[in-house]
């Protein structure tokens, strides 16, 4: 739109560059914490200590404390553990199963791709957060019963993006070649496909993770997620929210906690797509 | 054939090309006149940037550089929007390669002939209508009163080809930048169309700058040609004299023109590692 | 492409809409359908035993046998749906375990103050996240498109219900610029006489300045709060499908006969991302009434959002179904509407 040559594409990569750095070294330290949650916390994270309740941050606590007396910031950093955890059951859900009917759907054709678009669509109009709460509420909080509820509603994007994919090549050259040599079926649509569309599931993985974490935390809000007194950062917000006039660091503390992890997927998720987008263009 | 008293279009010593990279166009000069001039060569030599160069729409990510760059008398180096606005469309025009990309999907047809008129003459509503009317007539459009309410989609290639012309030549510029007109056409369109777009130039008293890989096209429609290679200007003759080129990339273009005559026979390939040593 | 026909003017074949729309609502049904096979699934998947809770722990074999007999619990599972859709089709869809009321009434109760919440926010929303987007094409890789991406980042990445408590911290506690939870004061709340059930619109009926002006005050809070997280979304991918199109060659073309910035950004760029942009907003407005869920409980706004989030308190499984379903076809139909109103307004479908 300017008219001056800004050299553009060389600011794109660093920026490019840049999201996924700041992106990877946050999931690092994510993962750090939750793997060494143990040596890296200062305190126990469920050690109640009555006399120390609600206490500002200060050089002990440098979080605070919370109103059973627990140290704030080595909850936040146990409150990992159930985040990551959640995270990698909901992919191990949602990945495979949303990319083997969009394969299918793609590869078979047909009446097969119908009837799995219409399944797939029909799972995509629901509204992710109040049917998790439903589920829930019904089978009961545990992070297994959080991950499938959240799972139900996030695989029809990879579904989609996998048929289209799949649509896309089945009529490239590099298939025809494939098929000549006599692959094909379950063999073509694993050895072949599912390679070929896994960059961008990847891509699809951490853009909805971002949205997944803060669905998991209002799950977490509305005490539908993981029990007390285990630590996990929604739960913490809604104990920090009844105190939020007087002892505002209850509830800063993990919702910005929340805040970084969700921030960490979406930056890997922009960078990567940036990134998956230039290599089409050139 | 000789360039007028002051050319329309004078570069001298223009580069384009990426900051960090190698140059796209390479320090190349030419001056082109009120007359037909051809630019070719493969796709890769440089002859769209340096047409678009010319009309400032390069895309922002490429740098430019001359020591001189003119159009009309406009030093090209140093205008403002504005200015590029009025030269855009109002003295210079461009019709560009693919219509079924490079028409607005959500205008009507008539909407989009008819904005040029909007950007640079002060008419009544009317008077435009009937100036796209008349246009449309003339770059030989059938029935026109139904086609102004068309949408782009509903075209086939030649009518959209013939849209754009229209587009181009609706505000009377006095020069003509055609990037591959007829390259996304089918064969037997091809002719046809550059035959209008040669007869609507001559009428208008109009420059053409036709960029194309077609040497027999450029033969049969334009004056002068100027071929590419790799970012250079590698030789520059009158159309009438391709069959005698001296040079051996114009030579290997010339002679591997498929035909009738070459139909069955190998068509000789270029020599690149000659072509690197022939300056 | 092809040449159409000769009398091919502006209207669409009218059989060719009706098709159309007949399609959609086919799957609009479907997927209704498909919301209300998970509901009823759940219902049954309720560890609360329906039986036991009417005939209690010493009901005899017989007793209890007669009750689930009555309440049709030893038919098959698809007569036991078909029975579920009837009641449904009634209006009926079972009584609240906590307030007692048929769940209809409760959530005909509060819907309106959800309504009136997620549409006020999705206008805050959508206007700025709009212009923000725009803004954004206007100068793009300025400081001004910088901070509209980190605004819109932020804004998509952070918790609604913390942000709702930061703000309620910051504006009603410490500048005391809004006047906290609830819709009303409750000196307001009882002498408000209900017309619409729009609490912003009844106190501007009621001709009561200062109710209207305390409404507002109540209102403008969570609805900045859920504004913002709409704008996020809104300018994110507006933004991104702007800078799509400005790529493309009829933006090119139209640069070429000389058309300034402004004319390609109304004229070329906006009406190319019509549907993007109404997919967008209505996208935002469902999203929205999820927000709702979770910020009314902050703000003790007595919607749908807070009704289902006491009844997940309280374990009222008819409730928290009832809920779920309103809010689920909300959704439903939301998306559906969407489709259509994108297809309609496309003109290269005519």
């Amino acid at each position: 739109m300017t008219e001056t040559s800004l050299p553009l594409r060389a600011v794109r990569r660093d920026k490019r560059r840049w999201l996924l750095i700041i992106g990877y070294s946050l999931l690092g330290l994510l993962i750090a914490m939750a793997l060494f949650a143990p040596w890296v916390s200062p305190y126990d994270p469920n050690a109640q200590v009555m006399a120390d309740r609600l206490l500002p941050p200060d050089s002990h606590h440098w979080f605070g404390t919370d109103g059973f007396g627990r140290d704030l910031l080595s909850r936040v950093i146990y409150g990992t553990r159930p985040t990551l955890l959640l995270v990698v059951f909901i992919l191990i859900l949602t990945v495979p199963v949303g990319m083997t009917v969009g394969i299918a759907a793609g590869y078979l054709g047909g009446w097969v791709e119908r009837i799995l678009m219409r399944i797939t669509d029909i799972f995509l109009a629901l509204p992710s957060l109040v049917i998790a709460l439903a589920m829930v509420a019904v089978l009961g909080p545990s992070i297994l019963n959080g991950a499938l509820a959240l799972a139900l509603t996030s695989w029809p994007p990879f579904a989609r993006q996998a048929r289209a994919e799949t649509q896309q090549l089945r009529r490239s050259d590099y298939l025809a070649a494939a098929k000549m040599q006599g692959i094909q079926g379950l063999p073509l649509m694993f050895g072949h496909l599912l390679p070929l569309c896994l960059p961008s599931a990847v891509v699809r993985a951490a853009l909805s993770l971002g949205g997944i974490i803060l669905s998991a935390a209002g799950l977490g809000f509305l005490g539908m997620g993981v029990q007390p007194p285990t630590a996990e950062w929604g739960s913490m917000v809604a104990e920090g929210g009844k105190v939020i006039f007087d002892q505002w660091w209850v509830a800063a503390a993990p919702g910005g906690a929340i805040l970084l992890a969700s921030l960490t997927f979406n930056f890997i998720g922009d960078g990567l797509r940036d990134r998956l987008d230039s290599r089409h263009d050139s | 054939m000789t360039a007028n008293a002051s050319p329309f279009i004078i570069a001298d010593r223009l580069t384009i090309g990426h900051p960090e990279g190698r140059p796209l166009v390479d320090g190349i000069s030419f001056e082109i006149g009120k007359e037909r001039v051809a630019l070719v060569g493969e796709s890769g030599s440089g002859k769209s940037l340096t047409a678009r160069s010319l009309m400032g729409l390069l895309a922002p990510s490429l740098s430019l550089n001359a020591s001189q760059l003119s159009l009309a008398g406009n030093d090209l180096l140093h205008l403002k929007p504005s200015q590029w606005q009025s030269l855009r469309g109002g003295k210079v025009a461009m019709v560009m390669q693919d219509p079924k990309y490079a028409l607005n999907p959500s205008k009507t047809i008539g909407w989009q002939v008819e904005e040029p008129l909007i950007l640079h003459r002060k008419l009544s509503r009317r008077q435009r209508q009937e100036k796209v009317l008349a246009m449309l007539e003339a770059v030989g459009l059938v029935n026109p009163q139904q086609l102004i309410k068309r949408y782009p989609n509903q075209l086939s290639g030649g009518m959209g080809q013939r849209i754009m012309l229209a587009i181009a030549l609706i505000t009377d510029p006095e020069f003509l930048i055609a990037d591959e007109p007829t390259s996304a056409l089918d064969h037997a369109m091809r002719d046809q169309v550059l035959s209008l777009i040669q007869d609507l130039v001559a009428q208008r008293d109009m420059g053409l700058l036709l960029i194309s890989h077609d040497l027999q096209q450029v033969a049969d429609h334009c004056q002068r040609v100027m071929v590419m290679y790799q970012g250079q200007i590698l030789d520059r003759l009158a159309a009438r004299d391709l069959g005698q080129a001296t040079h051996p990339y114009t030579r290997t273009l010339w002679a591997c023109r498929p035909s009738l005559a070459t139909k069955g026979k190998r068509l000789p390939t270029l020599d690149r590692a000659a072509l690197e040593g022939y300056s | 492409m092809v040449v159409s026909a000769p009398n091919s003017g502006r209207s669409m074949p009218v059989r060719r809409l009706i098709q159309r729309l007949a399609g959609n609502l086919f799957s609009l049904m479907i997927t209704l359908l498909g919301l209300l096979a998970f509901t009823f699934t759940l219902s049954h998947l309720s560890p609360v035993d329906p039986v036991l809770q009417l005939v209690g722990d010493h009901a005899t074999a017989s007793t209890y046998a007669q009750v689930r007999h009555q309440l049709g619990l030893d038919h098959s599972l698809p007569v036991q749906f078909w029975h579920y859709l009837q009641q449904l089709g009634q209006g009926n869809l079972g009584v609240s375990q906590s307030t007692g009321q048929p769940v209809a009434n409760d959530l005909l109760r509060t819907f309106p103050a959800t309504f009136e919440l997620a549409t006020c926010a999705l206008i805050l929303g959508a206007s700025c996240g709009i212009g923000l987007a725009l803004i954004s094409i206007w100068h793009p890789k300025s400081w001004i498109d910088h901070i509209a991406r980190v605004i819109s980042l932020l804004g998509y990445s952070v918790p609604v219900f913390w942000i709702g408590l930061l703000g309620l911290l910051l504006f009603y506690a410490g500048l005391h610029w809004s006047a906290g939870p609830g819709q009303l004061d409750d000196l307001y709340v009882y002498t408000l006489e209900p017309k619409t059930g729009l609490v912003l619109i009844d106190s501007w009926l009621s001709g009561d300045r200062e109710m209207f002006i305390n409404a507002l005050q109540h209102l403008w809070l969570p609805v900045a709060i859920l504004g913002l997280l709409s704008m996020a979304s809104i300018t994110r991918l507006l933004r991104a499908a702007l800078l799509e199109e400005n790529s493309k060659e009829y933006v090119t073309l139209a640069r070429a006969k000389g058309a300034s910035r402004w004319r390609i950004v109304w004229h070329h760029l906006l009406p190319n991302t019509r549907g993007t942009l109404i997919t967008v907003v209505m996208l935002s407005y469902v999203s929205l009434l999820e927000g709702a869920v979770l910020t009314e409980s902050v703000f003790a706004w007595p919607g749908l959002g807070r009704y289902l989030t006491n009844a997940l308190f309280a374990s009222d499984i008819p409730a928290i179904l009832g809920a779920t379903l309103v809010i689920g076809s909300c959704f439903i139909i939301i998306n559906a509407l969407t489709d259509a109103l994108v297809w309609l307004t496309d003109p290269r479908t005519r």
